[in-house]
């Protein structure tokens, strides 16, 4: 068996011993071999490959469609039976309006100090839900950030299609004209958030309304003086931090079986409700930098 | 069948909203698309977590200062709370997926999901070629 | 102040605001190193903490609870944490700072460097996630919480910033949205009927639902629809079609994480929901354990069978990960409690050897420049032994020999099989199958790493620096397998306890 004269000629258990010590020689002359033998065959084999797969494809494309909608008629007809045998809408002896909500409105004023009963439920009785909630939007804009903020290389993009000041004179004098009231309202429905409907996600979804709408109306030149990425990382963080600590505080407390010193204040007054009203104020801020975070990056890719 | 008409009639356009969410996220092949029949999904479950907190002839939690609130005057505030979580929840997920849609486009210039994918394999093929 | 109350039983709450701090003050800190020490250290610290609570409960012998404000349980939300959750925490910590050790070099050089300091908000958002996931007592929090999860999740693949990587988030996070969209209408559905949102008191509603046989059919749709959401989260099998590309575009500590963690936190929730929710009795009368039982084999076998077509290693690796998360529904499926004890021994063995795969096989990938091509690991043994002897001692402990991680929890999924009679003999013949399938597809690759380098193949490889990090954490990771598999039964032992108390 001398396969150096021959390398077609060797034994299999041969070959393998080569292959597991990792002599080349054998090895390349076996591959080549095989290679032009797999390429041959693959240029003849293509195009009727290639008609196969064509029709593969489609039929297979067919089926999905078919199987898709199948599996969602299928989907809504069990979910409706369920619906069906579901408890009645509407109805106050539902198994849903129990003591829990009974709590809530009966003595929530009481015990959170606020009269919107949905914001004293979402920012002291469940709180730990809350602060997940801002998280999230906290990573959402950090994940835009990642995705579309522009590094230094490519700010030469960022010449061709730069966001100049020349917009419209009716644009520019609406925006004058309602920014102010936009915010203001904004403001007026965050500090107002624990006594009448609204709170910190609505009201910062406002003002962030009206930033967009100024940044629109005035290109980012002016804008960018104050709402920078720095400054409105700093913000956001802050504001983030702050919930952070105040909560962490309660959570201790509450916790540890530990009376909290926070006092509630008389309920429908602005300073009342506890917590509420600084943490209304931090969401509204958070909300606000993101609404406007999303809004700059997917124009400008920079804040 | 008359029960799903006239009580649970709430609950049952939520769930075939939710069903036409479903079929547009599996058959939709521009990508915007898609994201929005997520976005019906979600959508149609606020819709019925919302009518579930309704109460017939019940006002809004919103209590009055200096008078006690009473269980019988107010409907379910629970509902309306995981509601609002699961709104920031989904516009955080929707702003994240139209910027991921964005870059996208911006590497092969296209929305559709299979013309992407056929621009990858084709992309791919031909580095495998030039490697061995 | 005076503390009333033990003060191990701040624990929990600490270790899930340390995580969600430094993840909130990362972005502030402009170097990718010093955000990377700051996530190094809020997880040894972690780690140290959970071990302590380790000790105070295993000693105690005890499941408590931690309010989280001033309101009792149907009220406010809560905390809950008992033997099993404290070594789920260790564990976690442990896997997470030695995969983010390992390959911290190689996310230096993957993820662009303004960005980097971002991509440790991500890691260190994901740890406080993962850990309310673990920690909750509230199916709502766990929904808010398992948000976190995708977009942090989603967010660590995509930050190498390549076509494929974005096409392979955008296809994860489809999977995910509605993965949880499923979930959260579980949620609802479950809310409309008991009114209520923490464990034990969902528990209580369901028990008196199916005494007075109430909403029987909505009750049977619910748990299948929130089982299904987790399924599809976690890649159960016919879901598990994100996970090949993503894994394969992202850096290895992503990956490594996101195999080794995420999946499993998912699975650690769905356990949870089974045993304070739902109660298994329950789901074992509706056959929904025999639903997730065969889906599971159906995973084991036909992941291996994926894994074994596929040519690229770090492919592969995600297949068997799609294999291996088929035994721990496999076991969980067989609707014992020894079964899901047996799977929560998986979790953990499975965590710390893939993610040890994963930055293993990153490291050869980077000494190889033969890219995707076939032959990109022969003899490389030879350059990076540290890698090759941990890729070796990965792929032994997921085929499962003695002394190795994997041998014990597939040990304890075969002995749990003999408690459920219907089930023993597929499951013994499966997983003998599915372990012969893991050899298969397992040794060539370790024949091609420890062949001897030809002079040709000797051109594709670079000589590689010694990284220090990279081989303790290598060294670390294979000290951590054998402690698993050869002090298994204390694991066993605790997880045991922990899944009775929460009975």
């Amino acid at each position: 068996m001398d396969y150096k004269s021959d390398p077609n000629k060797i034994g299999k258990w041969e070959r393998f011993f080569k292959w597991v010590n990792g002599e080349d020689s054998i090895d390349s002359v076996w591959e080549k071999e095989m290679r032009s033998k797999i390429t041959g065959k693959r240029k003849k084999r293509r195009k009727t490959i290639e008609d196969t797969i064509e029709r593969i494809n489609s039929y297979s494309k067919k089926i999905y469609i078919i199987l898709s909608v199948f599996i969602t008629v299928v989907y809504i007809g069990i979910l409706l039976y369920t619906v069906y045998e579901l408890p009645e809408h509407g109805n106050p002896l539902n198994p849903a309006n129990n003591e829990v909500s009974q709590r809530y409105i009966e003595h929530g004023v009481e015990e959170t100090g606020a009269l919107n009963i949905v914001s004293a439920m979402i920012l002291d009785y469940r709180a730990f839900d809350t602060f997940g909630e801002t998280v999230v939007l906290f990573t959402a804009v950090i994940c835009v950030a990642i995705l579309l903020r522009r590094t230094d290389e490519d700010k030469t993009d960022l010449e061709q299609d730069s966001f100049k000041s020349d917009r419209g004179d009716i644009l520019k004098f609406a925006a004058r004209l309602v920014f102010p009231i936009v915010v203001l309202y904004g403001i007026y429905v965050i500090i107002n958030g624990h006594i009448s409907p609204g709170g910190g996600f609505a009201g910062g979804t406002i003002i962030g309304a009206g930033l967009i709408l100024y940044s629109a109306a005035f290109g980012d030149e002016k804008i960018k003086s104050i709402l920078n990425y720095k400054s409105i990382t700093v913000t956001t963080v802050s504001c983030l931090l702050i919930y952070f600590f105040s909560k962490g505080y309660s959570f201790f407390t509450g916790g540890n079986h530990i009376e909290s010193v926070i006092p509630k204040g008389t309920p429908g007054n602005i300073l009342s409700g506890g917590l509420i009203l600084p943490l209304n104020i931090c969401v509204g801020i958070v909300v606000a930098c993101t609404m406007y975070g999303f809004y700059s990056y997917f124009t400008k890719g920079d804040i | 069948m008359i029960k799903l008409l006239t009580i649970n009639h709430f609950e049952a356009a939520a769930v075939i909203l939710f069903g036409i969410g479903f079929m547009n996220m599996l058959l939709q092949d521009n990508l915007i698309k898609k994201f929005i029949g997520l976005n019906i999904m979600d959508t149609a479950i606020y819709l019925y977590l919302v009518s579930y907190g309704y109460i017939e002839g019940h006002m809004a939690p919103i209590a009055e200062a200096g008078k006690a609130a009473l269980a019988e005057e107010f409907i379910n505030p629970v509902p309306s709370g995981l509601v609002l979580t699961g709104i920031v929840v989904s516009v955080s997920v929707t702003a994240f997926s139209l910027a991921l849609i964005q870059r996208l486009y911006k590497k092969y210039g296209t929305l559709s999901f299979d013309e992407v994918l056929r621009k990858l394999r084709s992309g791919e093929a031909n580095t495998y070629d030039s490697d061995s | 102040m005076i503390l009333t109350h033990n003060i191990a039983h701040n624990i929990p709450f600490i270790s899930i605001f340390l995580a969600m701090f430094a993840g909130i003050i990362t972005p502030l800190v402009n170097s990718g190193r010093k955000s990377c020490f700051i996530h190094k250290t809020t997880t040894v610290i972690i780690g140290i903490l959970s071990l302590l609570l380790l000790l105070h409960v295993d000693y105690n012998q005890e499941r408590f609870t931690f309010l989280m404000g001033h309101f009792p349980s149907p009220w406010g939300n809560e905390l809950k944490a008992g033997p099993m959750e404290a070594v789920l925490a260790v564990a976690f910590s442990v896997v997470m700072f030695l995969t983010v050790t390992g390959g911290q070099y190689m996310i230096e050089k993957d993820v662009p460097e303004k960005k980097q300091n971002l991509y440790f908000v991500m890691l260190n958002l994901l740890f406080g996630s993962m850990l309310a996931l673990i920690y909750t007592n509230d199916i709502f929090t766990g929904y808010v919480f398992i948000e976190i999860n995708t977009i942090c999740s989603c967010a660590i693949i995509m930050s190498k910033d390549t076509g494929n990587g974005i096409l392979s988030t955008i296809r994860y996070l489809i999977m995910s949205i509605l993965g949880s969209g499923l979930i959260l209408f579980a949620i609802a559905l479950l809310y409309t009927l008991t009114g209520q949102l923490l464990f034990p008191q969902l528990k209580s509603g369901i028990l008196q639902l199916i005494n007075t046989d109430d909403y029987m059919f909505p009750m049977t749709i619910t748990a299948g629809i929130f089982t299904l959401g987790i399924a599809v989260k976690s890649a159960l099998f016919p879901f598990h079609t994100m996970l090949p590309g993503a894994y394969d575009a992202a850096t290895p500590s992503s990956s490594g994480i996101l195999s080794g963690l995420v999946l499993k936190s998912y699975i650690i929730f769905l356990i949870k929901v089974y045993y304070c929710v739902f109660t298994i009795e329950y789901l074992r009368e509706i056959k929904i354990t025999n639903l997730i039982f065969f889906l599971g084999v159906c995973g084991m076998i036909l992941g291996s069978v994926m894994a074994l077509k596929e040519r690229r290693i770090r492919r592969m690796l995600a297949y068997s990960s799609v294999a291996q998360i088929g035994y721990i529904y496999m076991g969980l499926g067989l609707g014992t409690s020894i079964g899901a004890t047996a799977a929560m021994l998986h979790i953990v063995a499975h965590a710390v050897t893939k993610s040890m795969l994963f930055v293993c096989t990153g490291r050869m990938k980077d000494i190889s420049l033969a890219g995707e091509a076939d032959h990109c690991l022969r003899g490389i043994g030879h350059k990076a032994p540290v890698s090759a002897i941990g890729f070796t001692i990965g792929a032994l402990s997921i085929i499962g020999i003695p002394l190795l991680a994997g041998f014990a929890s597939k040990l304890y999924l075969a002995l749990a099989s003999f408690y459920s009679p219907f089930k023993m003999a597929v499951s013994l013949i499966m997983l003998a199958v599915s372990m012969v399938l893991n050899a298969m597809y397992f040794i060539p690759p370790i024949v091609d790493i420890w062949r001897p380098l030809s002079e040709k193949d000797a051109n594709y490889r670079i000589e590689p620096e010694i990284r220090p990090a990279f081989i303790t954490a290598v060294v670390i990771f294979i000290a951590v397998n054998i402690f698993v598999g050869t002090c298994y039964e204390i694991i066993f032992d605790i997880f045991e306890v922990g899944i009775a108390l929460m009975r």
